[in-house]
């Protein structure tokens, strides 16, 4: 056991140089996600109820794959950030924290992935 | 966040004003729901990969979507994803505003959450409407 007390413990370390960066990614990735928001429910409304083709000929459109990848990447990169600080502000016990962070990261790599890859099958 | 300190003996006292005894400020219930809306659409971003999978996988695979999201229940929670989408990106700029300091002082931020819910109501209603439109020119 120590007597120094936390501050001394810390002091000359300098800081970890990353203290504001989920902060700002967080924000970065809030406006990214504003316009594609915007786009993705007015590209939805329009195909609701549409046949199979005409979806397919919509996200067919290389500015429209890339736009849904688009969104895709950034909105699963935002939910990354915004999950991980839900799971630490509310789970205490380290262990299941740590799990539940493994899992949030494995279910959204599996999510991106399978996103992607089906705009790549929807273009070729 | 530190655990509060385990309660001994029989006089359990409650150790500060608990949640339940406030009246709920609005900027409380808005930061709830930014939350709750937040980790709901996590959730849904499993529809978002379910559709785009369906799409590519053929009209079989789209069929299946199809009727699970033109059935009742499919309908409630596209609904409220929508809503959740809505509020979230509404809220999300509330927040990007006090971010850049502007609105932050409590009335501006009680009236800017008041119009926040206003809104996504309206907007969400606007883009169901518009989907129902969009849905008959199809058939």
């Amino acid at each position: 056991m120590t007597i120094r007390t936390p501050l001394g413990r810390v002091r000359g370390h300098g800081s970890a140089k990353s203290g504001t960066m989920h902060f700002w990614h967080q924000r970065l990735s809030a406006l990214v996600l504003l316009p594609l928001t915007l786009w993705f429910v007015w590209a939805i409304v329009g195909h609701v109820g549409a046949p199979h083709a005409d979806v397919l000929i919509f996200l067919a459109n290389p500015l429209n794959a890339i736009g849904i990848a688009m969104f895709v990447i950034a909105g699963l990169f935002h939910m990354l950030l915004g999950v991980k600080v839900v799971i630490e502000d509310y789970i205490h016990n380290e262990g299941t924290k740590v799990a539940l962070l493994v899992l949030v990261h494995f279910a959204v790599l599996a999510i991106a992935v399978t996103c992607l890859v089906s705009v790549l099958r929807i273009i070729v | 966040m530190p655990e509060a300190p385990a309660r001994r003996g029989a006089a359990a006292r409650p150790l500060s004003p608990h949640l339940q005894i406030y009246r709920w400020p609005i900027t409380m219930g808005t930061s709830i729901l930014h939350r709750i809306t937040g980790v709901g659409l996590s959730g849904g971003t499993l529809l978002l990969a379910w559709w785009l999978h369906a799409v590519s996988d053929g009209p079989e695979a789209y069929a299946v979507f199809e009727s699970v999201a033109g059935h009742w229940f499919g309908q409630l929670v596209l609904f409220g994803f929508t809503l959740a989408l809505v509020y979230h990106a509404l809220n999300g700029v509330r927040h990007l505003f006090w971010d850049a300091g502007v609105g932050f002082d409590m009335k501006s931020a009680n009236r800017s959450g008041l119009i926040v819910y206003g809104v996504t109501l309206l907007t969400t209603l606007v883009i169901w409407i518009s989907a129902y439109q969009s849905m008959g020119t199809w058939q």
